[in-house]
């Protein structure tokens, strides 16, 4: 008995070393793990305050292009009419419920006028870019993450680090991306990151003379975005893909895609 | 620059409206023969494993030629997919730094996987024995080859033997489910794109992975059928006749899992169907309708069906069974164009088509990649030179093999 007691005590000492040990084991698991998980979440749930987005008001463009236009000269994008990381879209819905969409060289150039004869119902443009989503499909697929979310919900590419691959190209849902011929990497609108970060608009939105596009932070109650946001019923392109889009539309047409 | 004279010149020919970036098709020929060559590979592997997992004795003549091939078609694979980036030199970072998330980053170590894992290591088991002997036997620096690739291996004791014997079934075991996950892989890079609505379906990984059931049962015969030419052996009947039975049944699995598709996207009807009509009755009436599905795969099933049930002289049989194969390459082929070229014929707005020219020279041209359809085939050359995949040239005698090749 005594001996079963001792040999029963001596586990339980060793038991209870056991357990003293794996305290520090525990906080050191809590150590590496604790700080790992607060920065996955933060990553996730960064708050609305420090996210960019952008709206455009689609009853206001009036299809001059001068963003298209801005956006090459201040981005530096290849002048060749294939290559565009904002461009603007013409429909023109007609009375037989036929739908034209045109985009000549983007609409950098404004638009031809309507084709006589023609009975529109309704007419209007639409300014594409990168939708910066927040659950970006490009992001997803790339390799070797040369394509990543920035801490502001912008995403950009790594020219550095691209293979030119180009999944991201073929997994962009809204054509927004394209491969630059000369660095032979995956290039698109990086909402003019190198001005935002310092307080600028967007090159697009500087210059843009109806104010169709606006521009802020997410959770600034005082930015025209959020006004813009507050005031009008908005839309997503391609809701049902579930990317999450950063580019919200007002009075946004059903016939858009 | 020519290139923005291509461009421009596709641009004229697009119908309807594209995005303005999506005038440039951004995957070409090139990636068109990498799930081309892929689907050989993992194939011709099924293929061999058959003949030792279900000990399926009349394929025996083919199984080490199989092996050799997929092989030869595996080292290949990479090359068109390294040759279309932008930056190949940067390709090691696909290794270095992979993003987990992505599907297309998980292809080194698949591969990887494939080829050391099972490929190399099922050949050497399967070859051990022989490369002892070999390396005993050939004189001059053959010899010292036969030495290295051994390593050193020179146990011929039965034991040892009965040692690989193991030691194949079990890479085969996991081989199966590796050439599964390589083409099936192959097959979620494409079916994983919701942008795409060509391309994503759930079925894609099936099919890609029974079209190249298809291929590579049909390359095997061709391969053993021609060899057998060349070396003036006449092919086993028994052996073409169980490669045209698996083949046939393959082809009716896979047809009927196209099918199955195309009928499920007629029925849902989605937003897509009418672009996708459209494509299918303009742009690839040619290469689905008349060269996917009646060329390279009624064709095919018909000539094999009549063949392998009827009572035609052996010679007759063994000239449809080449013709079937041979379509079937043909069919496979525009399979994977279907695929890649097709899914980027039609804009992401759903409401226009643009066009592909193909070029005959350049990176992405027909002769860089005819030169990538060749190269299989002279790396196979050298493989069976150094390791000859026939019945008598074995070292060893396999208790197993009741059936010699070119007993016939």
């Amino acid at each position: 008995m005594a001996r079963d007691d001792e040999s029963r005590s001596g586990k339980t000492r060793r038991e209870f070393l056991a357990e003293l040990a794996e305290i520090p084991a525990a906080c050191l698991l809590l150590g590496v793990v604790g700080p790992l998980e607060v920065l996955a979440s933060d990553k996730d749930d960064v708050s609305e305050e420090v996210l960019y987005a952008m709206g455009v008001q689609v009853d206001r463009c009036i299809g001059c292009g001068l963003c298209v236009r801005a956006c090459k000269q201040e981005n530096d994008v290849p002048k060749e009419p294939y290559y565009f990381r904002t461009w603007v879209e013409r429909y023109q819905i007609l009375a037989n419920g036929e739908v034209e969409v045109d985009s000549p060289k983007g609409g950098i150039e404004g638009f031809p006028s309507e084709e006589e004869g023609q009975d529109v119902l309704r007419s209007f443009f639409v300014p594409k870019l990168c939708n910066h989503c927040d659950n970006p499909p490009c992001v997803q697929v790339c390799p070797v993450g040369a394509t990543f979310k920035s801490p502001e919900g912008v995403i950009l590419v790594d020219s550095d680090y691209c293979i030119g691959c180009r999944y991201c190209i073929q997994a962009c849902p809204y054509g927004a991306r394209y491969l630059d011929y000369r660095t032979k990497t995956a290039d698109k609108c990086t909402f003019c990151y190198h001005r935002i970060t310092k307080e600028m608009l967007p090159a697009c939105v500087e210059v843009c003379p109806t104010q169709a596009r606006v521009f802020g932070h997410m959770g600034t109650k005082s930015s025209p975005l959020h006004r813009m946001r507050r005031m009008n019923r908005l839309q997503v392109l391609k809701p049902y893909l579930n990317t999450a889009p950063k580019v919200f539309y007002s009075e946004l047409d059903g016939e858009v895609r | 620059m020519e290139e923005f004279e291509k461009l421009e010149r596709a641009l004229s020919q697009v119908s309807g409206f594209i995005y303005p970036n999506e005038v440039e098709l951004q995957w070409g020929l090139l990636v068109v023969i990498y799930p081309y060559i892929t689907g050989l590979v993992a194939g011709a592997f099924i293929l061999a494993s058959l003949e030792k997992v279900f000990k399926v004795k009349e394929v025996l003549p083919t199984y080490r030629l199989a092996m050799l091939t997929a092989l030869a078609f595996l080292i290949v694979a990479p090359m068109p997919l390294q040759a279309h980036l932008g930056h190949p030199e940067r390709s090691v970072s696909m290794f270095l730094t992979p993003n987990p998330d992505s599907a297309m980053a998980m292809f080194g170590f698949v591969y990887l996987w494939y080829l050391m894992v099972v490929l190399l290591l099922e050949i050497w088991f399967e070859y051990r024995a022989d490369l002892a002997m070999w390396s005993k036997q050939k004189t001059g620096s053959i010899r010292l080859f036969y030495w290295l690739v051994s390593l050193g291996s020179r146990d011929l004791s039965p034991a040892s033997i009965e040692f690989d014997r193991k030691a194949v079934h079990a890479v085969t075991l996991i081989g199966i489910p590796s050439a599964f996950l390589l083409h099936g892989y192959v097959g979620f890079i494409f079916g994983s794109v919701k942008a795409n609505p060509w391309w994503s379906s759930v079925l894609m990984p099936i099919v890609f992975l029974f079209s190249a059931i298809v291929s590579g049962i049909a390359l095997v015969l061709l391969i053993y059928y021609f060899s057998s030419l060349l070396r003036k052996k006449a092919p086993e009947m028994a052996c073409l006749n169980k490669l045209a039975s698996f083949l046939l049944y393959a082809l009716i699995i896979d047809l009927s899992l196209e099918l199955l598709d195309f009928v499920h996207r007629l029925y849902e009807s989605e937003e897509s169907v009418e672009i996708l009509r459209e494509l299918i009755s303009s742009k690839l009436f040619i290469s689905l309708t008349i060269v996917q599905i009646l060329l390279g795969t009624i064709g095919p099933m018909v000539m094999l069906a009549v063949a392998r049930f009827s009572t035609l002289p052996d010679e007759l049989k063994r000239i449809s069974y080449f013709l079937a194969a041979l379509l079937v390459q043909v069919g496979i082929f525009s399979t994977r164009w279907n695929v890649v070229i097709g899914g980027q014929l039609f804009s992401k707005s759903l409401r226009g088509l643009t066009v592909y020219k193909l070029e005959l020279g350049g990176a992405e041209g027909v002769f860089a990649a005819l030169g990538l359809l060749i190269l299989p085939f002279i790396i196979l050359y050298v493989l069976i030179k150094l390791l000859p995949p026939w019945e008598e040239a074995r070292a060893i005698p396999t208790a197993e093999s009741g059936v010699r090749d070119g007993e016939l």
